[in-house]
């Protein structure tokens, strides 16, 4: 008997597949920007299976601030090794040999010269034209207005109030020289449906998100696994061992972990339905400001 | 099923459930005065999609530019940017998620106000149901006119009036009977498929989630349950067989695959199709759907597991909205923005047609443009040849008109400089519809809903595609293949030219 329903999953799966196919087809040099993190993951896979039994038409590129743990590092060159990716891998090597970092100058400066003109340097030196990125309307207000196919200035500014109607499934994909389209294939995504995915594909993710014993300092409320010997020398003698996780990935003491006992998807999924705060408290650079992702994405930054 | 907060299952089952569950894309439309905002944070928070911390800051902004006095501002929630706050009111569309035990919910939220018709386009036309607000203190108003055409000029297929704010009449059921007949006369002419009405208090809660005990003369369902219910399969069209080609995969010389989405009708390995233009027959060979070829695991000592590759997948059938790769038969040369459809069963092939226009750009249109057409995969330049009327869309009153500006709406006729492949947007979403494009600018300057093919001898400037009779200017035939692929670039960029060898 053949039925004709597709589940929510396989629904966003077929939209995601064709949002990236129609990147590869209109754009000449397209990009993936690959965070490491787990929704970049489910994008990753999302474009393997897009083309299988061919192979994605454009290389992965990671923005490292410098400040990431190391194992995501070492999930980064696993994966794209072992999953034929060709990987790209950008810094902004003169803010890193002056010193900036998260400690000495403050969130605000570190994610700006290390994270989103690093991002926007690296755009600019191999010219690309489209960069999918993995964020979700879900995820945090601003984005929720964001269309699939965001329109980028020659400054690779947005403009929130200037956007492009989006109808249908037929995206506006022409823009002038020096000017680009940001891509969201996940942006229907929830967080479950990303996890529910992740179980059902078996797709590989960084060990961090499992919890586990580690050290952790606690700083302003957050708990801090520091990752290397960066960490400041009055914070040294408060390391403590706890069993703890991560709900999101990014610089080492810019991501509070949790106290968790979830060591498998299943059980992060059922912490996660009966938690109380959602993914993005334990981001630090959210708190900055008011309505600071906006602000941030205005800027550049995803 | 039980709620997991309940621990009533196990995280297993939950998720097991959960996967199986179905989408429906829902849009909102009235001013923040119906309570919309209200009734979409009810929905959200009776879910219990709320976190704490956006409970937590929610309180924190009710009591400081909320309009709900003492109590939780739901409006605020929804209000994601900046600049929208400090205006009161929602300037585009914003898409909210939530889930109840048994489907998925994609919630468009687009403002209610005459300037933003734009924007209520863009979140509806994706839309399987369209919930239209009314206060039940004010009955149908020109608003609710307005809302209800686009949504009957999108197509989309269920409409719910939600007659909000019964707590202020006492819940009388004669002010409901009157709305929803009221409501009836005016919808009639406009064939939306499947209407219904349903009285609520947003702000209490009533039919919301649960039947209220304060309605006990209405018959129906809470509006949750509704929405949890409503079929869904039956508005995909599963007849016409049409799968516009998106790109070309080849990996290696022996796979050749048109990769696209099902765009409707149902496809089955074996079956012969046709490609257009060409109206080259060939038989499906394999139906490839998306399939990770590599398993790869990362070892807990940093080692790799599972090493071997997947070989190439392929189904027996695909369906709309599927995303999947045809491989044919016969080597024919298709590329992208070409059509693959069944021989007895095609859609409208030609450069002219009959259409409603929405227009969506500040800069007024200019009958002088080329523009780009994106219709399908396809890409083309076009001219808009007549305008026969504008409609308003408060009044639905038609007038004549030369040119439309920003949330002008009006039935057109356009010429496309190469020939497309489409259908009546009415029977056919997909291949019906089509934005066009400022050559200039670049902007999206209108979305467009196609009624019909019209004859070449009715247009008013119809041209014709340039024609290079190769003979006749004394081409060499050693020429012709560069020629070709020059003529083919151009065609890839929406402008036709025919030759004659």
């Amino acid at each position: 008997m053949e039925q004709y329903n597709l589940s929510h999953l396989k629904e966003l799966e077929a939209e995601s597949i064709y949002i990236i196919r129609e990147v590869a087809a209109e754009f000449e040099n397209p990009v993936m920007l690959y965070s490491i993190g787990k929704d970049s993951s489910v994008m990753a896979r999302l474009a393997e299976k897009a083309f299988a039994p061919g192979r994605p038409p454009f290389p992965l590129m990671h923005i490292d601030s410098k400040w990431k743990f190391k194992e995501m590092l070492q999930f980064r060159d696993w994966y794209a090794r072992e999953h034929g990716w060709k990987l790209i891998v950008e810094s902004n090597m003169e803010a890193f040999k002056a010193g900036v970092g998260p400690f000495t100058h403050g969130s605000k400066v570190h994610t700006d010269l290390m994270k989103t003109q690093a991002l926007l340097h690296g755009l600019k030196k191999y010219g690309f034209d489209a960069a999918f990125g993995g964020a979700r309307r879900d995820e945090e207000k601003s984005r929720a207005k964001e269309r699939i196919f965001s329109f980028r200035d020659q400054f690779q500014q947005w403009d929130p109030k200037n956007q492009r109607p989006e109808l249908w499934d037929i995206y506006n994909t022409r823009i002038h020289k020096g000017e680009s389209i940001r891509v969201f294939p996940l942006s229907n995504w929830t967080e479950l449906d990303i996890w529910q995915y992740i179980r059902l594909e078996n797709i590989p993710i960084v060990p961090l998100y499992f919890a586990k014993e580690r050290p952790v300092v606690e700083m302003d409320g957050q708990l801090i696994m520091p990752d290397d010997e960066r960490l400041p020398e009055k914070y040294k003698d408060m390391i403590e061992m706890r069993k703890i996780r991560f709900r999101t990935l990014g610089c080492w003491p810019l991501t509070g972990a949790i106290e968790s006992e979830a060591d498998t998807i299943e059980k992060i999924v059922e912490e996660m339905m009966t938690t109380t705060k959602s993914e993005r408290t334990t981001r630090v650079i959210d708190f900055d400001q008011d309505a600071s992702m906006e602000q941030k994405k205005r800027e550049g930054y995803f | 099923m039980k709620d997991l907060k309940d621990n009533k299952v196990s995280i297993t089952e939950f998720l097991d459930n959960d996967e199986k569950k179905d989408l429906l894309r829902l849009l909102t439309a009235g001013s923040v005065d119906d309570g919309k905002s209200t009734l979409i944070g009810r929905l959200l928070f009776d879910s219990k999609k709320l976190y704490e911390d956006q409970l937590t800051a929610l309180e924190r902004d009710s009591k400081r530019v909320g309009n709900a006095g003492e109590n939780i501002d739901y409006a605020l929630l929804l209000d994601g940017l900046k600049a929208e706050r400090e205006e009161g009111i929602t300037i585009d569309v914003a898409y909210r998620y939530f889930s109840t035990n048994k489907r998925k919910f994609i919630i468009a939220d687009t403002p209610g106000h005459e300037q933003y018709t734009r924007n209520m386009i863009t979140g509806g036309s994706t839309a399987n149901l369209a919930i239209i607000l009314v206060d039940a203190r004010n009955g149908i108003i020109t608003q609710t006119r307005r809302h209800t055409f686009l949504v009957s000029l999108l197509g989309i297929k269920h409409v719910v009036l939600a007659v909000n704010k019964m707590d202020l009449c006492g819940f009388d059921k004669a002010v409901f009977d009157k709305i929803v007949s009221e409501y009836m006369d005016f919808v009639r002419p406009l064939g939306i498929e499947d209407i219904t009405c349903f009285p609520l208090s947003a702000l209490d809660g009533d039919n919301v989630v649960d039947k209220s005990e304060r309605t006990p003369w209405y018959e129906g369902p809470a509006l949750l349950d509704f929405l949890e219910t409503i079929p869904l399969h039956a508005d995909h069209n599963m007849e016409d067989f049409r799968f516009p080609v998106q790109f070309v995969s080849r990996p290696h010389l022996n796979f050749r695959g048109f990769c696209g989405k099902v765009a409707s009708g149902i496809i089955r390995k074996g079956d012969e199709v046709v490609a257009l233009p060409s109206m080259k027959h060939s038989r499906v060979k394999a139906i490839v759907p998306p399939y990770a070829p590599n398993q790869k695991q990362l070892g807990a000592d940093g080692s790799t597991l599972n090493t071997a590759e997947l070989p190439m997948q392929t189904v027996d059938y695909a369906f709309p909205p599927e995303s999947v790769i045809l491989q044919l038969e016969d080597e024919i040369d298709i590329s992208r923005g070409e059509m693959l459809v069944k021989a007895d069963n095609l859609p409208f092939v030609g450069r002219n047609f009959e259409a409603m226009l929405v227009w969506m750009d500040e800069e007024p249109m200019d009958r002088s443009k080329a523009f780009y057409i994106k219709q399908t995969t396809n890409t083309s330049r076009c001219h808009v040849d007549q305008i026969h009327y504008r409609i308003d869309v408060n009044t639905l009153e038609q007038s004549e008109c030369e040119a439309f500006r920003l949330n002008e709406i009006g039935r057109v006729v356009i010429q496309a400089s190469k020939e497309l492949f489409f259908d009546s947007y009415k029977l056919n979403k997909q291949t019906g519809s089509f934005i066009l494009i400022d050559p200039i600018t670049n902007n999206t300057s209108a979305v467009g809903m196609i009624i019909s093919a019209v004859d070449e001898k009715e247009l008013h400037n119809a041209e014709a595609i340039p024609t290079l009779d190769l003979p006749k200017l004394g081409i060499a035939p050693e020429h012709y293949e560069a020629i070709e692929r020059a003529v083919d670039e151009l065609d890839r960029q929406g402008i036709a030219v025919r030759i004659v060898k």
